[in-house]
């Protein structure tokens, strides 16, 4: 009998492997986001959908670019690229133009991602890094919001989406005026209650009837779509608790201090994108601290401050804000909080 | 720890794996006998610690169960001839699965010898002292069968100031494909005991605990059919979980004690043997034989009759393929088990006291082509998958850039035992524990330098 006639393979132990790889973890994400995507597209028509592939395409296109200029192989099919584009899209309002949201989306992916080192290296999360750039650059774009459930909305694009580029979009005030339904008065719900003290109703909150980013709106279907990643093992669910714990923790001495001025801890958890964010955007596995402690102390910070920006801030959501500046924190979280060891020693003396 | 785990009544630690057991194969094989192979290959260093000498000389007759070496220091053990034969070599260098090629003692096999043991002589155990009995199970040459092959009676001769009151016995064997300690509670149990209480007379335990992963129930029951009515030795199902069979993880299931870093099992006084080891004693002492043969798990893929079979040790690797035989597509041949095994590159190895198994594994094609290697993603599956609770992610990036210093000084390089579980979970595919093994070295070499 002639044994090894051909060559053995040699490696280090251990030779078994678990069957999961970071694009089967990514792809997962996608398919959680696609039932978000397709609430927006019912909520918000074809504009929502134009915006959605505008983003991704973009991303792509410049994840592949900045792969052919650093000569690193195309890392375009891990499939995280989607997840930005995707998640850039949910969190802008959907009229929002479209060459706007290509702005958007090279920013989020080169300055976001790419300059850093690619998947794995972004300090934080490319698709919030992206908004917050456009934030900036078109605060009155990125806060003119278009009724839900509009009439025709499935053939007809909101008219601001179609702005030529580097041209000031048209004012859709007009345009909201002919199709609103119960005098819309182009306010989310958060600014409702921040500025006039109108308060929505819970189960609207819930189901997504209202005004608001395209993704952001139905928190059912955000939290049916977590659930499924943090079942699967594909995302972190003590972040998205920690978010929502703190942020409902924080809101309450306020709302029993005086509830006629300020929100009641649901309306704060169920309002704006705040669900979108504990859920899709928290739990970025890059950014975000990997230490037991670690994960609910990041989640905490950015339930507090997204409340503290929202009541005490000009701004009238702070989620994206609250989410960066964690995501900045999260080096120092994790060295604070490294876990005890099996059998580690007391310190001896002090130093 | 998850959720679940915390309110379980379970014994177990904390983190952890669930690799596919494969054990299915060989757990109902009985323990088979090999025959001998033509030539014998003994080294002289199988064990940790100093290497033995050899007290044979070319062309010596040798009878199966002799003594040929003796144990070069303290923590060294004799080495006993497996075969009757006559001495061909004592010095030849022999590759070995771990690394560098180290002197062996070559015998060539008496084909017309029937290889009875005739070099024994009865003794009555209980009657000697506890130093005395110490020595006897060192003349054994026996050492962890479990796969450390650490010298036995070392664990029985505490440092100063501490003393082993309790005794654990692992019958674990956490690791994927392997069933021979399985087979062992099943068809050994007296001897097991009989072990255990000889280890317990020798360091004046009181107590012995047997821990066994609840997916043996079989051989827990066996056990606790056979254990003795004063109560001394007891008998626990443990979590069916990887790294189980851990020293330290152990330990921590069966006590809720944790053994001090970078300490030894022997400062919370505890000792912990294998199952196998126990048998091994139960089986030598009284006739004070030396070990000669181990029971060893063929299995895997490429294994065209997997079993249980007790190997005379010394018997090279390539006769004992031959007798199983060997499917033409596979992959890697593994010396020990698939997490904590090594490949050999060469069948001209021989099976050592520390070998539980060889496992012949599928070709990659099976499943799929290579993984590709991501960047870490700070997923933090290895931080959950650690049962030291390390940082594998941090110390995988701090390798990256060859910063071993901070390994080991902030992220407690030396306590990680290198079980595999950071390696197995990761998506990225990254080499972790590979990484931290090279870590390690270059440390090592930095500080003889120093010296």
């Amino acid at each position: 009998m002639n044994l090894l006639s051909k060559p053995v393979e040699l490696h280090t132990s251990p030779h078994l492997k678990k069957m999961i790889t970071v694009d089967q973890i990514m792809r997962n994400v996608v398919y959680a986001l696609l039932p978000v995507c397709a609430w927006s597209v019912y909520q918000f028509g074809i504009s929502a959908l134009a915006l959605m592939l505008v983003t991704t395409v973009t991303c792509l296109l410049t994840e592949a670019l900045f792969c052919h200029l650093s000569d690193k192989s195309n890392t375009v099919t891990d499939f995280s690229v989607v997840i930005t584009g995707l998640l850039l899209a949910l969190t802008l309002p959907p009229g929002f133009p479209l060459w706007m949201g290509a702005v958007a989306g090279f920013i989020a992916i080169a300055l976001g991602k790419s300059l850093f080192g690619g998947l794995g290296y972004n300090v934080m999360n490319p698709a919030l890094v992206g908004r917050a750039f456009v934030q900036a650059a078109f605060p009155v774009a990125i806060t003119t919001w278009t009724p839900a459930l509009a009439p025709g909305r499935f053939l007809e694009f909101i008219p601001s989406s179609l702005a030529m580029p580097f041209m000031r979009p048209v004012d859709t005030a007009d345009w909201v005026k002919e199709r609103a339904i119960d005098g819309f008065t182009g306010a989310t719900p958060l600014a409702l209650q921040k500025f006039e003290q109108i308060s929505t109703d819970s189960m609207d909150l819930l189901l997504g009837y209202v005004a608001g980013s395209a993704g952001e709106t139905s928190v059912v279907i955000i939290l049916l779509c977590g659930t499924y990643l943090a079942v699967r093992k594909m995302m972190d669910w003590r972040i998205s608790a920690g978010v929502l714990i703190a942020a409902a923790l924080t809101t309450l001495p306020f709302y029993l201090l005086d509830p006629e001025h300020y929100p009641s801890p649901q309306f704060m958890l169920l309002s704006g994108g705040l669900m979108l964010g504990a859920v899709f955007m928290a739990t970025d596995m890059v950014g975000s601290p990997m230490t037991v402690k670690g994960v609910w102390l990041y989640g905490a910070v950015i339930g507090f401050l997204t409340v503290i920006i929202r009541l005490f801030g000009g701004l009238t959501e702070g989620v994206m804000y609250a989410i960066l500046v964690a995501n900045a924190m999260s080096p120092m979280i994790a060295s604070v909080t490294q876990p005890r060891i099996y059998g580690q020693r007391k310190k001896k003396g002090k130093s | 720890m998850t959720l679940l785990e915390r309110f379980s009544t379970r014994k177990t630690f904390g983190h952890g794996i669930h690799p596919i057991a494969h054990k299915e194969a060989t757990a109902e094989l009985a323990i088979r006998r090999l025959p001998f192979a033509k030539q014998m290959i003994v080294p002289l260093a199988q064990h940790l610690g100093a290497p033995a000498k050899a007290i044979v000389s070319v062309g010596q007759e040798v009878v199966r169960g002799e003594p040929i070496a003796e144990p070069g220091g303290f923590v060294s053990v004799p080495m006993h001839s497996p075969v009757t034969g006559v001495v061909k070599s004592v010095d030849r260098l022999v590759a070995t699965s771990s690394g560098p090629k180290t002197p062996a003692i070559i015998i060539d096999t008496y084909a017309a010898s029937d290889q009875k043991v005739l070099f024994e002589g009865a003794v009555d155990i209980w009657q000697l002292t506890p130093k005395k009995l110490v020595h006897a199970i060192q003349d054994s040459g026996m050492v962890g069968l479990g796969g450390a092959a650490f010298p036995s009676h070392v664990k029985l001769l505490p440092p100063k100031g501490m003393s082993i009151d309790k005794v654990i016995i692992n019958g674990c064997e956490c690791e994927p494909y392997l069933t021979c300690d399985h087979r062992i509670m099943l068809e050994y149990t007296d001897k097991i005991i009989l072990g255990i209480q000889m280890v317990m007379a020798a360091v004046a335990a009181k107590r012995a605990i047997i821990g066994v992963e609840d997916n043996k129930s079989d051989a827990f029951e066996m056990i606790q059919s056979k254990l003795p009515k004063d109560g001394s030795i007891s008998c626990e199902l443990v979590e069916t979980k990887y790294p189980q069979g851990a020293e330290k993880m152990l330990i921590n299931s069966l006590l809720n004690k944790e053994v001090p870093s970078g300490g030894i099992p022997a400062e919370i006084g505890v000792a912990v043997y294998n199952v196998g080891t126990m048998a091994q004693l139960g089986d030598l002492l009284p006739q004070s034989r030396g070990l000669i043969e181990r029971v060893v798990t063929v299995s895997g893929y490429g294994v065209n009759k997997p079993g249980n079979y007790l190997v005379p040790i010394g018997t090279p690797l390539r006769f004992v393929l031959e007798q199983v035989g060997l499917k033409d597509d596979f992959s890697k041949i593994i010396m020990g088990g698939p997490m904590m095994g090594m490949t050999t590159a060469s069948l001209d190895v021989a099976i050592t006291k520390g070998v539980s198994g060889v496992v012949v594994l599928a070709p990659q094609s099976f499943e799929n082509e290579k993984p590709q290697a991501y960047p870490c993603i700070k997923c933090g599956a290895c931080l959950s998958a650690c049962p030291i609770s390390l940082n594998p992610s941090m110390l995988g990036q701090l390798a990256m850039v060859r910063d071993y210093g901070t390994m080991e000084g902030g992220y407690h390089l030396n306590d990680c035992f290198e079980c595999g579980c950071c390696t197995y979970v990761c998506p990225s595919n990254l080499p972790l524990t590979q990484y931290f093994r090279i870590a390690k070295a270059i440390n090592r070499k930095i500080k003889v330098k120093e010296l």
